[in-house]
């Protein structure tokens, strides 16, 4: 293999990432608020298929994206009004939106099937594109790639670094205490429900006019990237940090799975595709295995040196969830 | 309030759910150009417009019910068992791989079948069980788990039928070499449903239903899935009743996938689920996890789907429009029964 | 500033939480609040910090009106609440706390407010490091953050609910030092509490509540007997202890050792005998929970044996521990004890061995009326626990102790119960001494209950235990010194 095929499948590497960190990030925020949004296979279907649509009867690529993230909010509106307003199971109504929005999809993206249309145009960015290496790799991308490395620092500053950001920490910790230092716990809930559910709906457009342009039904190959991004949100340790890190080992071992093809001619493309699936469970395994107690039991058998070795190991890989995360807040 | 008068407001509300439905769905068959009553003719017409086609809703009917059985099991102990679609997989790999094995030899095709029935229910309950180790011993939540064991089941279908079960020649999406006759679950004359897999759904419904209303085990699983911490107390072995209800219902499962395989389509293809699983996640959620109403409702969404195959011949629409009722018609009835408890609270709070 | 509350009522339901009360509290006070539990010392204050609205009466600061609509409005007007529990966020650092809920620039500036964090923790001599993590810090620590905060914003009138609760006597002195020099400054203190002793070294006056109404008000020098019969009506007074000869030994610790991560107990010996009741004292949080834990098998000691009926069960599960005759009765009902969803009846047929594989209902509901009538819970077989009152959930949990039990292991027995269910649940519990020669293990924040139901009472005190002390020779005044961490060395 060149090195020029090397570095342009590492830039393609970056553009594949790039929706399912719109994804991740979007659930990142949505859980961070203390409300799991689990639709986001269907809507990001929806949001492809509209995106799609849109781009093509109005031949406007903006109105395109502006379409899959409109989509994303609507379907996390209703979410957020069922769990938040009507107080009931965020699981349920998470998981009928992601089948429903998926037949949604195909039914009504049905006339579009196959049609070709417009596709988001790369833009190198001038001096930084001629660097070698790293400006083939980075800056001869589009716009939306662009856009998910700003997304990247721009989610973990708010989070971490701003007073509203500390304050989102707080709604999804302990409601209560954000309640007492002026949160309206619920509003922030459905406001960041909403913004979560347009960067979960911009993904869709970001396939269907880049990523995987067009629309082809059920054989566009965007069924599962919702799930997986779920996933990456909860290995990213709800940090937007570790979430783009995962997005981008899982565009990483997609590739290799690409690449490795033809050395495997025995195995079909499908069973590649999959391959991140076993490393992520064994991930979730890793971050979750502290929190167990036959640990904590067998932890306490062992030697004292040992004991704290392993307990600091150990914490040093949990990644907790929100303490509220999925519990309705009602003050008194 | 009167008892009377909140079982009328419960009933007009349900009736109201089933109207936000159909009136969503009809917006959608509005927004894409078609005719929403013709569509709904022939949704009627193509399940229940003919001995044939009603016969071809029992065929989806059974795997559909088993699966939903199963997660009976799994939501009475308070799990997502969203890994089913895998384990129904799992299911029909494990019977066409005893089928394979068994086809070229002197065995009495009824023992094969047998054999490759149970061996389906094995691998389910496998495939459920690795679920639940990853959930109590792993702490992994079982959502995610399955999620991704479903991704795993599906590809290992596909290197299968690509790989080392490949037709003659080259293998393709079309599935594995279809078995021979003998070893079909034996189909009523002229219609493509087995009665066998009728009655022993019917049979699993039964010994669920007694399990969870009658049994010790069914009580304490009860007690689990509500509180498992208070269960421990109390003395019960919470992770061996998960585990117990993840097996039951992986095994459940699989012999959805044996039924699929030995009944439906007599070969591995590569969505051999059919997508039963999910649906049959829908169907337990539409009837709050009641047994009985399990069976009319299952009947119903197995009808949608078989009803939804003339769409496309007919009127140029996607079969998918099935899925999209189901889909209203859960969702409105959880958004109904929040409205619901919102208005009989407010009542209260009036008088 | 001056605080003026005046005809304040709430109801809930048929329950009148606060009476009319009219309090007058001025500027640089610290006003005590005395009550039992329930007695609408919380809801006055919820009232006041804005979390409850009054139904009604009238709020006045310096002399104005003001309706206070919410918690961040109470700040606003200069009122700050510090909770029982405090309501922080645990996982964030002791910064990211303080600057939570703060108004200012979208992006604070971390340098400007860590060094006006350090100039006012100056003021009180703490010593908070801003970049730990809180879920590190000690309860007392804790407090001392949200005291620096509510400051920072502002307040001028700060409410504490029960802080002497949790945090260790050092801790106390220094809270009490810095309550004194906020006062001196001013600024008005609202200190609520059921402890006398607190409430004598602290406040300049104090106003006490019974069933939701202010019952009388006192200033120094105060007359403790006056007090507590304010507070419950009139002194109550015990019956004679009630002792049984103990019999052989029960449970017996040989150098047990527990550990969690912030707190390591023991080595403890101890043989606890048949009929014998042994109270644990301490402080919330000092080690007793911990303990009775691992006495039940729920945790595992890391060093020493546990005999149970002189059979070795060290390291064994609860359930083994359960099989042999150890009975482990929760403080939290609802969550760790009782199954809400299911009934009464069904509850009776989950805490009995399985008999058969098929349930006979119509036995369990035999069964379950036999109980409710036994343990007098008023329900019916099929009435959901949830619909219980804690009474009745309490009484529902002892009728589900299984029998024979040689070790009973109880947290907060009549924690929120009435008088009258107090009585029956102690003396259902001494039934089973007596009857059933039971050995019992219990944890109470309630002294008098300590001193007048055990036999022998084992102190804790920041993971320390104190030898098992016989119950009728120690005095009120030693048994408090001891959890106050004073007179340890006599050990």
């Amino acid at each position: 293999m060149s090195l020029e095929t090397i570095l342009t499948g590492l830039a393609g590497v970056l553009a594949a990432a790039a929706p399912v960190i719109f994804a991740a990030i979007g659930e990142t925020l949505t859980e961070r608020s203390g409300v799991i949004n689990l639709s986001a296979n269907g809507k990001i279907l929806l949001a492809a298929m509209a995106g799609f649509a849109v781009a093509v009867s109005t031949n406007n690529l903006l109105l395109g994206c502006l379409a899959g993230m409109l989509i994303g909010s609507l379907v996390a509106a209703v979410v957020a009004f069922s769990s938040i307003t009507l107080r009931q199971s965020q699981v349920a109504v998470g998981f009928v939106l992601a089948l429903m929005c998926r037949d949604l999809s195909y039914f009504l993206g049905n006339p579009y099937m196959g049609l070709s249309g417009p596709r988001i145009p790369s833009l190198p960015i001038p001096v930084l594109s001629d660097l070698p290496v790293i400006g083939v790799i980075f800056f001869r991308q589009d716009i939306l790639t662009y856009l998910s490395y700003v997304l990247i620092f721009a989610a973990w500053v708010w989070i971490f670094k701003t007073r509203p950001g500390l304050m989102l920490q707080g709604v999804g910790e302990k409601p209560a205490a954000a309640f007492v230092r002026g949160a309206n716990v619920n509003r922030m809930r459905y406001i960041y429900t909403l913004v979560g559910g347009a960067l979960i709906g911009l993904a869709g457009p970001t396939y269907s006019l880049s990523v995987k342009a067009g629309w082809k039904g059920t054989i566009s190959g965007l069924d599962g990237i919702g799930w997986i991004a779920l996933a990456i949100t909860i290995f990213g340790g709800w940090n937007p940090l570790r979430a783009a890190f995962g997005a981008y080992l899982f565009a990483l071992l997609q590739w290799l799975g690409l690449v490795l093809q033809p050395s495997l001619p025995d195995i079909p493309s499908q069973v590649l595709q999959v391959a991140p699936f076993p490393l992520m469970i064994l991930t979730l395994l890793l971050v979750n295995i502290g929190n167990t107690e036959w640990v904590e039991r067998v932890l306490a058998s062992l030697p004292e040196g040992v004991r704290h070795a392993i307990a600091r190991l150990i914490r040093s890989l949990r990644a907790s969830p929100p303490a509220a995360l999925g519990t309705p807040f009602e003050q008194e | 309030m009167q008892r009377n008068k909140i079982q009328w407001t419960n009933i007009a509300f349900q009736l109201g759910a089933v109207a936000l439905a159909l009136g969503f769905t009809t917006l959608v068959l509005l927004l894409a150009d078609a005719p929403p009553l013709e569509a709904y003719k022939n949704l009627i017409i193509g399940s229940f417009g003919s001995t044939k086609k009603f016969s071809d809703v029992l065929v989806a009917w059974a795997p559909l019910m088993l699966a939903t059985t199963g997660l009976l099991v799994t939501f009475t102990a308070g799990l997502w068992n969203i890994g089913i679609e895998g384990q129904i997989t799992l299911g029909a790999i494990f019977t066409t791989g005893v089928l394979r094995a068994l086809q070229d030899t002197s065995a009495a095709p009824t023992l094969i079948l047998i054999l490759a029935i149970l061996s389906g229910m094995i691998g389910g309950a496998l495939w459920a069980a690795l679920v639940g180790a990853l959930k109590t011993f792993g702490g992994v939540n079982e959502i995610f788990g399955g999620l991704g064991m479903n991704f795993v089941a599906t590809a290992l279908t596909l290197w299968l039928i690509f790989g080392p079960w490949k037709r003659p020649g080259i293998g393709s999406m079309s599935g594995t070499e279809p078995f021979p006759e003998a070893l079909w679950l034996p189909q009523i004359a002229g219609l493509r449903l087995s009665i066998w897999s009728v009655v022993i759904t019917i049979a699993a419904l039964i010994c669920i239903y007694i399990l969870l209303k009658g049994t010790y085990f069914g009580l304490r699983l009860k007690a689990v899935g509500r509180n498992m911490r208070s269960s421990f107390i109390l003395g019960i072995p919470t992770w061996q009743y998960m585990m117990a209800s993840f097996l039951l219902c992986g095994a459940l499962a699989g012999l959805a996938g044996a039924i699929q395989v030995t009944a439906v389509y007599h070969r591995l293809i590569p969505s051999i689920s059919s997508g039963y699983g999910f649906l049959g996640l829908l169907v337990a959620m539409l009837v709050n996890y009641q047994a009985l109403w399990t069976l009319p409702v299952a009947l119903f969404f197995a009808a949608l789907n078989i009803g939804s195959i003339q769409l496309p011949i007919v009127l140029k629409l996607d079969s998918s429009l099935s899925g999209v009722l189901q889909g209203a018609l859960v969702l409105s009835v959880i958004i109904m029964e929040g409205v619901r408890q919102r208005f009989l609270k407010a009542a209260r709070e009036r008088s | 500033m001056n605080v003026e509350l005046i005809g304040i009522c709430k109801t809930f339901g048929p329950v009148k939480a606060n009476d009319n009360i009219h309090l007058r509290i001025p500027s640089g006070t610290i006003q005590g609040i005395l009550g039992e539990n329930g007695a609408g010392k919380s809801t006055l204050m919820k009232v006041l910090s804005g979390f409850i609205q009054a139904d009604q009466g009238v709020i006045l600061l310096d002399g104005k009106e003001v309706r206070i609509h919410s918690p961040a409005d109470a700040i606003h007007y200069g009122v700050g609440m510090l909770h029982q529990d405090p309501l922080d966020f645990p996982p964030m650092k002791v910064i990211e706390n303080f600057i939570a809920g703060s108004p200012g620039k979208i992006v604070p500036n971390s340098k400007e407010v860590i060094a006006r964090f350090y100039e006012l923790q100056q003021q009180f001599d703490f010593a908070l490091d801003p970049q730990a993590h809180v879920d590190r810090l000690t309860v007392g620590e804790r407090q001392q953050l949200e005291i620096l905060r509510l400051l920072w914003l502002g307040a001028q009138v700060l409410i504490l609910d029960e802080p002497t609760t949790g945090i260790s006597s050092l801790q106390k002195i220094k809270l009490f030092e810095t309550l004194r020099k906020l006062a001196a400054q001013g600024k008005t203190i609202i200190f609520v509490s059921h402890k006398l002793e607190d409430v004598e070294q602290l406040c300049h006056r104090v106003a006490v509540l019974r069933r939701g109404q202010l019952v009388g008000e006192a200033t120094p020098p105060y007359q403790m007997d006056d007090l507590v019969q304010m507070m419950f009506g009139k002194v109550v007074s015990f019956g004679g202890r009630e002792s049984y000869k103990p019999g052989e030994i029960a449970l017996e610790l040989k150098g047990v050792s527990i550990e969690d991560y912030r707190m390591r107990i023991g080595p403890v010996n101890l043989q606890a005998r048949k009929r014998e009741v042994i109270g644990l004292a301490g402080m919330e949080g000092s080690g007793q929970l911990l303990f009775l834990r691992a006495c039940a098998g729920l945790i595992r000691p890391t060093a020493g044996r546990m005999v149970v009926n002189g059979k070795d069960l060290t390291g064994k599960s609860y359930h083994a521990f359960l099989k042999n005759g150890v009975v482990y009765m929760p403080a939290s009902r609802m969550e760790e004890g009782l199954v809400p969803g299911c009934s009464l009846m069904e509850h009776f047929v989950l805490a009995r061995d399985q008999a058969g594989f098929f349930v006979d209902w119509d036995g369990a509901k035999k069964t379950a009326r036999d109980q409710i009538a036994a343990y007098n819970i008023h329900g019916r077989p099929d009435s959901t626990v949830e619909s219980l009152s804690g009474g009745n959930q309490q009484r529902a949990l002892l009728a589900l102790m299984r029998t024979p039990a040689s070790l009973i292991l109880m947290e907060h027995p009549t924690r929120g119960l009435d008088i009258e269910s107090t009585l029956y649940i102690w003396s259902l519990l001494k039934g089973r001494c007596s009857d059933q020669d039971s050995a019992i293990l219990f944890i109470s924040s309630d002294l008098d209950e300590i001193l007048q139901y055990s036999d022998r009472i084992l102190v804790f005190f920041a993971g320390r235990v104190s030898p098992a002390l016989d119950a009728a020779s120690i005095s009120v005044d030693q048994l408090g010194q001891l959890i106050g961490g004073r007179g340890w060395d006599a050990f």
